[in-house]
């Protein structure tokens, strides 16, 4: 097996590329979008989520069973949000503060 | 080059490199899985909470700082670079820049905890620590409360995983350094390098979840 040593213009333009993507979250902040705020911050901070995984966590390069682990761990956190905000926005009470 | 070239340790669990190398980074991956649901149940917190109280929350937020917040990012992005190159160095066997790496790599980590620190210093001191003391100027001071508890369980949790990974990088230079005579095997630094990413990007969904929804934007939640 070979060792992945990547040129350091692809860590350097994956670095450049997550500070845009720092500046675009700031200034979106700054729009009015109503909901949408919410939505496009996160779908930014996905984006920036996976170039680390991977370039800098070299996901790309990584072996099938790596990658399998890996998407387990983004499943199972969607299978916690999924289950737990079907429960709460069905419930027929209002939960009263805390 | 090769693993295979390289006179590593190989655990005699082991039959050759390529399978201890595959089997550290999927034991690597399997402990971050258990991470990212560590995480998860407090990101789990926020979002019933925030679905609950989307106006106090944004009114709450408010109150930090997004400049150091913003350069807090920058930080951890640039640390995670420094430590992208660390990896690299010690892949091509450059002990001295793999060192070097690593320690500007600890240097920001330690920059970001000092901003931290004056940011926490900053809540404490306006009495926005959940508690007895607790003093929002505003509406539903409960409200709140509760996103600052988990303001502070979040960055709280985070931060402590910025200092262990500071305390990981102390150990990997002293390692790097002892061996330096002789070639070494890349894969702590490799694990060290996941670890830390994963860091970063926990901070990549905290910092707009946290700081940014606050009076910049709509004020709809």
């Amino acid at each position: 097996m070979s060792v992945h040593i990547l040129p350091v213009k692809v860590y350097v333009r994956v670095f450049v590329a997550l500070m845009v993507g720092l500046a675009i979250t700031v200034w979106v902040a700054t729009q009015d979008l109503g909901t949408w705020n919410t939505i496009v911050a996160m779908t930014i901070a996905v984006a920036k989520a996976m170039v680390v995984a991977l370039f800098f966590m070299h996901l790309r390069y990584s072996s099938r069973l790596t990658m399998i682990w890996a998407g387990a761990g983004v499943f199972f956190l969607l299978i916690l949000f999924a289950l737990t905000m079907g429960d709460f926005d069905t419930r027929w009470f209002q939960v009263k503060g805390w | 080059m090769s693993v295979t070239e390289r006179e590593l340790e190989l655990g005699h669990q082991f039959e050759d490199l390529e399978q201890q190398t595959e089997a550290y980074t999927v034991g690597m991956w399997v402990f971050l899985v258990t991470e990212v649901l560590f995480f998860g149940a407090l990101f789990m917190a926020y979002i019933v909470y925030r679905s609950m109280y989307p106006q106090d929350f944004f009114a709450a937020s408010g109150e930090l700082d997004i400049a150091l917040g913003g350069l807090n990012t920058a930080i951890l992005i640039t640390s995670s670079l420094t430590m992208a190159l660390a990896v690299r160095s010690a892949m091509l066997d450059r002990w001295k820049a793999q060192i070097g790496y690593i320690l500007a790599t600890m240097g920001f980590a330690f920059a970001f905890l000092v901003i931290k620190y004056f940011e926490y210093s900053s809540k404490f001191e306006h009495h926005l620590f959940p508690g007895e003391h607790f003093d929002f100027k505003g509406e539903n001071g409960e409200h709140a409360e509760m996103f600052f508890s988990l303001y502070f369980a979040m960055t709280g949790l985070h931060g402590i995983h910025v200092l262990v990974g500071i305390l990981i990088m102390v150990a990997l230079v002293y390692r790097t350094w002892r061996m330096r005579a002789q070639r070494q095997d890349y894969i702590p630094i490799e694990l060290t390098g996941l670890y830390w990413h994963f860091v970063d990007i926990v901070w990549i969904f905290l910092y707009p979840l946290l700081y940014l929804i606050g009076p910049l934007g709509s004020g709809k939640g």
